[in-house]
């Protein structure tokens, strides 16, 4: 939050942006006028309003009916990376830690799922419960030594273990259960219940069903006492543990649930993608989700989308623009996103509900 | 008499077969697939033009230039090639997005020349769900010769498979009492070379006295080598990537071992391999190649490749001509056209991969003399020749006759 903060202190024009800006949606009435912004900020700069909220849901529930179904396998690969930009802002938007090793989780969700799907055979809706409890140990695992390390060190430890997850994938001694460097198919289920729709459509419902409920619940949690305590870790970890936190405690839960989540959206994103591979789970994988987070806005979650959104569809606009140059046109997009909105999208709805309230007024 | 009546009767029967033959064509309905049209065929295609494999993003370009150059010419009767190439970073997720967008955005007759293991099997399960030919795959992968469960799959290259075999035939004739040590990389291309070797050795599979694989984290290969040579083997295949092989033939030479030494076609680059390990440390390694190399001087007065380096000056001039990849992707693009041409004016789907399945003795300009395309509805492998050679000097020494792999030989 100290970013916000920052911009406070330092231009206090826009004082009244920010007190709006941080209170979507229709409950703007109950933030005092004159308490500072920045008392506003951890709770709500958080979320999205109601108002906001149905009218995106209303959205994404609409939008597939009148679409391809490519747009609609983008669609749910949107709603997949989402939950994983989200799981990033938690841990690191909540809890200020960093990771570059989102993609190892990601890795074992969907291999988890992919497995116990093809070899065990399993429902596909099963296995992603499970595939959110074994990434939720391993990264709670993962958080014990990590606890010692902070900011960059701790980016490295993280990146790590990004590095070697598709070695560890492709070795022998697993190759029975991942099909080792050839990696695994995976079958696209059908729409239950004999519903008429088709495969893509109905896997973009299920996915915006778990999407949905994750994201409920970790508003929730934000909001929760555990959320607090991330927060309070986050903005000063020895006046955390002054008020009695127990810091070790919520930073290791803090990477538990992020890699849970991340879990969850590997396993969808195996079913979206019929196959795994150690290859598809590369460093790559982690930057892209770090940047996603960056893009969408460290710290509010609806910024999650925003950010998937980014790094699924910019590399395809930097291609059309030059197919030898892309990477290079990629990076000017994404310069320009950083040095014009150093916030993220958090900084353009900021702008939005300045110009609404601006309108109101008049 | 009789000959004037047998005369007016074989007239009268080409008449007949003249009559047939136009009048066959004339009325043959003209069909379309999505993708094709009087004027246009849509042509998809992958490639890692960012990302780990990179390089072989001239593949890419150079048919992107290719079909240019055919457009320029006047197209594929009367048709134009619009060769949509997108980029997947390598990335299998990335391909199957991108293979979507190819089919069901940009709506193409094929997608061609998609490349990578990895990419082409996160795809192959969707191309064939929709019944989408996946042409001419750029890997060597053995898997893509499987006509019955993917019939709208097929390969290009020699596979690994076939590579090795022709190692194994070759040394079954010239050393039989040879005691082999094999150094593989531990991953889908050295397993499936391993296992063409082992397979090709049939009976003899006894002659392999040890093997070896490393991981391409390694930074040094030496330990496996010394090993190898302990073994008393006197026959060396070498079945590794370009810095591995590299290294392999350098600690060799050190050690003073001077078996039978067998080099994979993949690290067989001149400039690549041979040259960063040294001249005097390769002389007389052996390899096998399919297509001819832009780099070497026996080539030049080649019709063949004369064709080729005319079309790098006109349509690709910033292409490096001892680039592999410039030779690969002139190649593969030229069997495209190929298959296209004898589509005729009939371009469905069904009808490209039919077509592709029945090359007879096509010979692109790029591939070694005597070396042919065949394929049939139960050969989904176009490319099954090689030919051995040595090293010589400061150049690749052809010797011996193509060596066939097809089925039943």
């Amino acid at each position: 939050m100290s970013a916000v903060q920052d911009a406070v202190t330092k231009n206090p024009t826009i004082d009244v942006v920010s007190e709006n800006a941080l209170t979507f949606g229709v409950d703007s009435q109950d933030v005092a006028i004159g308490i500072p912004a920045i008392d506003a900020v951890p709770k709500r700069a958080m979320t999205l309003g109601y108002g906001s909220s149905l009218v995106m849901l209303a959205l994404l529930l609409l939008v597939p009916l009148f679409v391809k179904n490519f747009i609609i396998f983008q669609l749910t690969m949107l709603l997949i990376y989402g939950l994983a930009v989200l799981a990033l802002n938690i841990l690191t938007g909540g809890s200020g830690q960093f990771s570059l090793g989102q993609s190892a989780f990601y890795a074992v969700g969907a291999y988890t799922s992919a497995i116990l799907m093809e070899h065990a055979g399993v429902n596909y809706a099963l296995t992603l419960p499970v595939a959110g409890i074994i990434c939720f140990g391993f990264g709670f695992l993962f958080g014990q030594p990590a606890l010692r390390l902070s900011g960059v060190y701790l980016a490295l430890a993280t990146f790590a273990l990004a590095t070697a997850m598709p070695q560890l994938l492709k070795l022998n001694f697993f190759e029975p259960w991942t099909g080792g460097v050839q990696g695994l198919v995976v079958t696209k289920p059908d729409a239950p219940f004999g519903l008429p729709m088709s495969q893509d459509m109905w896997l973009y419902y299920f996915t915006l069903v778990v999407t949905v409920a994750i994201y409920i619940f970790s508003v929730n949690l934000l909001k929760s006492r555990s959320g607090r305590a991330f927060m309070a870790i986050r903005d000063n970890e020895i006046a955390a543990s002054a008020m009695g936190i127990d810091v070790a405690l919520y930073k290791t839960l803090a990477f538990g649930v992020s890699a849970g989540i991340t879990g969850v959206a590997g396993g969808l994103g195996a079913i979206a993608v019929q196959f795994v591979a150690p290859d598809s789970y590369t460093i790559t994988l982690a930057i892209q989700l770090f940047l996603g987070m960056v893009v969408g806005g460290v710290g509010w979650l609806p910024g999650s989308i925003v950010g998937s959104a980014f790094i699924i569809f910019v590399p395809n606009i930097a291609e059309s623009v030059s197919k030898g140059l892309s990477g290079a046109v990629f990076g000017v997009l994404l310069f320009l996103v950083i040095f014009l909105m150093p916030h993220g999208a958090r900084q353009v709805a900021m702008i939005c509900q300045q110009l609404v309230g601006k309108l109101r007024k008049n | 008499m009789l000959s004037a009546k047998k005369a007016r009767i074989a007239a009268f029967a080409t008449a007949v077969t003249v009559f047939a033959a136009t009048s066959g064509s004339a009325l043959a309905q003209k069909k379309y697939d999505t993708g094709a049209t009087d004027t246009e065929i849509k042509i998809g295609n992958i490639m890692p033009y960012s990302g780990p494999a990179s390089a072989y993003g001239v593949i890419g370009k150079t048919e992107e230039a290719y079909f240019k150059k055919i457009n320029a010419e006047g197209g594929i009767n009367g048709r134009k090639i619009d060769f949509i190439s997108y980029d997947d970073g390598y990335s299998p997720p990335k391909a199957v997005e991108q293979a979507r967008k190819l089919v069901e955005s940009d709506e193409v007759l094929l997608i061609f020349n998609p490349l990578g293991t990895p990419s082409n099997s996160a795809i192959e399960k969707y191309m064939n769900a929709k019944k989408v030919p996946q042409l001419f795959v750029a890997t060597g992968a053995t898997k893509w010769n499987d006509p019955k469960d993917f019939p709208w799959t097929m390969g290009w290259q020699p596979s690994y498979q076939s590579e090795a075999h022709i190692y194994a035939k070759y040394l079954m004739k010239e050393k039989p009492d040879g005691k082999i040590a094999v150094l593989y990389q531990n991953d889908d291309f050295g397993k499936d070379y391993l296992k063409g070797l082992k397979d090709g050795l049939g009976a003899k599979v006894s002659m392999i006295v040890a093997e070896e694989s490393y991981e391409t984290s390694e930074p040094s290969i030496d330990d496996h080598i010394v090993k190898l040579k302990a073994s008393g083997a006197d026959v060396f295949i070498n079945i590794s990537t370009p810095k591995f092989a590299a290294q392999a033939i350098k600690k060799i030479a050190e050690l003073g071992w001077t078996p039978l030494h067998i080099v994979s076609n993949v690290s067989s680059s001149v400039g690549g391999v041979i040259k960063p390990a040294g001249y005097e440390n390769s002389q007389g390694i052996l390899s096998a190649a399919y297509a001819k190399d832009g780099a070497d001087p026996q080539w030049d007065n080649d019709p063949g490749m004369k064709k080729f380096f005319a079309f790098l000056e006109k349509y690709y001039p910033d292409a490096n001509k001892i680039d592999g990849s410039t030779v690969y992707g002139y190649g593969a693009a030229q069997t495209m056209v190929k298959v296209l041409q004898m589509c005729g004016d009939d371009l469905t789907r069904e009808n490209v991969m039919k077509q592709a399945a029945s090359l007879k003795d096509f010979a692109p300009d790029t591939l070694l003399p005597g070396v042919k395309i065949n394929t049939s509805a139960t050969d989904f492998a176009p490319i099954e020749q090689l030919q051995m050679m040595r090293f010589k000097g400061e150049k690749w020494d052809l010797f011996g006759d193509i060596i066939s792999d097809e089925p039943g030989n």
